[in-house]
């Protein structure tokens, strides 16, 4: 159950709105699993089971000045920091309005700069360096400025982690990496990724803090990323944060989970939801009612049907504009 | 005019370039008190601080991703790799990430990071200081790979490097160091990246090369104009995306063409730019286009002996553009 003794920090007001970008994420991951069933989309990658995480850290970082550097299942993430329903839905559809890269990219793998979401790759991990590269430049030009970087835990069995870590920890950039460990990547189970109990436990070797906190504790969570996000600007260098969620669906549309794990195992997960939890603790402190929370439902349904149907008739990019953006116009 | 070495071009460059715009910073292994393994950085340190002349932790993916990361953030970084043998680590960084963050994001980001590292045999450094690793990097759209013949064009081109808005790999002869000088201008100018120039002019022969071949060419083509054979040589400057149209013409000029690396001979750039000249210039050949390259052995070899076969140098250049020409 969700630690209820430190609320205070948090009004009512931002409680519900994190429950409905939690919900929304969900929602939006639900409508993409639809379509790709109904054959309309070609891939889906989800964040389900982690949105908790990914809204609850969010909230902590300031979503006007901070860069983040999301991994393909950071939804969560990237709602928070300014796409919009209409523009996930267009990435989806791989649509010339897709803001992410105009068809160009698979799904989820997102950008955009005017929110200052970077834009990222399939190679995992490669995102780290990157990211002290932005806290680097944001402490040359001496601004309060953060970066956020989310990765799976398979993916800190990359060089790209350590190399990225240790140089943020060597020159103590402003950078907090938050390992969302779902206990899976694809088949492989977190007893065979690693051989330490926490992925957080590696943040010694960097000499750095590292923290583990249960993924679906978003009070939790918020305290912890707020903490990094000051020691960050406080010139203490950089945070290692794990949170523990479980991936509620399949890596990916095509993968078939139940070859290595078990559906009992899926649903005794499911009992569990986070965002359920969350829920569940706003309608006890009286934050919420049950017909709020249905308002909220179909509000979301309204705005992901509206951004369904935008986005599936909305045109590819022209098969003229292949080539372009290879390289830029010149020089400066 | 100052006559300069190869690398005192090259720090003149940067230098340059680091009181012209902030923006601009080093970052790599040993670049800061030492001033780099080859003195490329000799006094930046002094002059620019710690924080725009950055020593790296030893990693070349780190140094690779964070550049790259500071150039999507709008900054102008220089990354050395200390040996070009070296980037092997950062190939994810360099061709996933950099080459692609323009066309990927669809014109959102860019990345105007410049990657310099030393490339080249020569100087005894064996299997992994030694290498050319050009042709694994050119057929990555979205990069420029940019290999300076000459002290002046090192200058020039590195500056255009530092200030074009997509990453630059930007390879110098760690031989041409100190082999190469010349007289370099105090004051500020650039060269064109994607152009190749023409080096000499001649009608017989014409050499296409790059790098430190582009001296061996030379001094090759010196010797044969005694004996009366003239030796057209285009320095291709940059070697991707090459300059179609420059090749073109030198081939057509003379319609006997030498190409020439010291990178081993298959899936070299010569492969690349014999393709050109068979599918644009057909017609104008006298004779078969002829390559001399590296044997495909994996590397250059340290012993001496062995080291001294492996190269291309003026003396088997000039063999090659009399064969050419008595053919």
């Amino acid at each position: 159950m969700v630690n209820q003794t430190k609320q205070a920090e948090l009004s009512k007001d931002t409680l519900v709105a994190m429950y409905q970008e939690m919900l929304l994420a969900r929602r939006i991951d639900e409508r993409m699993w639809l379509l790709n069933r109904a054959g309309s989309i070609p891939f889906v990658v989800s964040c389900q089971g982690q949105e908790v995480a990914q809204i609850a850290a969010s909230y902590a970082l300031n979503k006007d000045e901070d860069f983040v550097l999301p991994y393909y299942r950071d939804l969560g993430v990237v709602l928070h920091f300014g796409m919009t329903v209409k523009e996930v839905f267009l990435q989806a559809y791989g649509k010339a309005e897709d803001p992410n890269s105009g068809g160009r990219q698979m799904p989820s793998h997102y950008g955009q700069k005017k929110n200052r979401i970077v834009t990222g790759s399939s190679p995992v991990t490669t995102q780290v360096p990157h990211a002290a590269g932005f806290a680097l430049a944001s402490k040359m030009e001496k601004r309060n400025v953060v970066s956020f970087v989310t990765l799976g835990e398979g993916s800190s069995n990359q060089g790209d982690f350590h190399e990225g870590l240790n140089f943020a920890a060597v020159h103590k950039l402003p950078m907090i990496v938050m390992v969302e460990n779902n206990k899976y990547a694809i088949s492989v189970p977190l007893s065979r990724q690693v051989a330490c109990e926490n992925i957080s436990d590696r943040a010694i070797g960097y000499g750095i803090p590292g923290v583990t906190v249960d993924g679906n504790d978003a009070l939790e969570i918020y305290r912890v990323v707020k903490e990094a996000h000051e020691r960050a600007l406080n010139g203490e260098g950089p945070t290692l944060i794990e949170t523990i969620s479980y991936r509620l669906t399949p890596h990916s549309s095509d993968d078939d989970d139940m070859t290595y794990r078990t559906k009992d195992e899926v649903a005794d997960h499911r009992t569990l939801d986070g965002i359920a939890q969350f829920r569940d603790m706003l309608i006890e402190q009286g934050y919420l009612t049950e017909a709020e929370d249905q308002e909220i439902e179909e509000k979301i349904k309204q705005e992901i049907n509206e951004a369904t149907d935008y986005a599936e008739n909305a045109p590819y990019a022209g098969v003229s504009t292949l080539t372009d953006h290879v390289y830029g116009q010149g020089g400066e | 005019m100052a006559v300069l070495t190869y690398i005192q071009a090259v720090n003149q460059a940067l230098r340059e370039e680091l009181e012209r715009d902030e923006k601009v910073f080093i970052l790599g292994e040993d670049v800061g008190q030492r001033g780099g393994v080859f003195l490329a950085t000799d006094g930046l340190y002094e002059q620019f601080g710690e924080e725009r002349v950055l020593d790296t932790p030893l990693a070349e993916s780190a140094i690779a991703g964070v550049g790259i990361g500071a150039a999507m953030y709008g900054m102008k970084p220089v990354a050395e790799m200390q040996f070009a043998d070296f980037i092997m680590p950062a190939i994810n960084q360099i061709i996933s990430e950099a080459a692609r963050i323009r066309y990927r994001s669809n014109n959102d980001w860019n990345c105007p990071i410049t990657i310099r590292a030393p490339y080249g045999a020569g100087v005894h450094g064996g299997l992994y200081h030694s290498q050319s690793i050009e042709a694994i990097f050119a057929n990555q759209p979205g990069l420029k790979i940019v290999m300076p013949s000459s002290p002046y064009d090192a200058k020039g081109l590195l500056k255009s490097a530092i200030r074009d808005e997509d990453p630059v790999l930007f390879l110098e002869h760690k031989r041409a160091y100190r082999l190469l000088k010349e007289e370099v201008p105090e004051e500020d100018y650039t060269l064109p990246i994607g152009k190749a120039e023409t080096k000499r002019s001649g009608e017989d022969v014409t050499v296409i090369t790059y790098g430190l071949c582009v001296h061996f060419a030379k001094q090759a083509a010196e010797k044969l104009e005694q004996e009366g054979i003239s030796t057209e040589i285009l320095d291709l400057r940059t070697v991707y995306p090459l300059d179609q149209q420059a090749i073109i013409e030198a081939a057509s000029k003379t319609g006997k063409v030498l190409l020439v690396t010291e990178d081993n001979k298959e899936g070299s750039i010569l492969g690349e730019v014999a393709a050109i000249i068979s599918e644009h210039c057909l017609y104008d050949l006298d004779a078969p286009v002829k390559r001399l390259a590296g044997p495909d052995t994996p590397a250059t070899p340290f012993a001496a002996p062995l080291e001294k076969a492996f190269l291309v140098n003026a003396d088997k250049i000039e063999q090659a553009i009399r064969e050419l020409a008595e053919f």
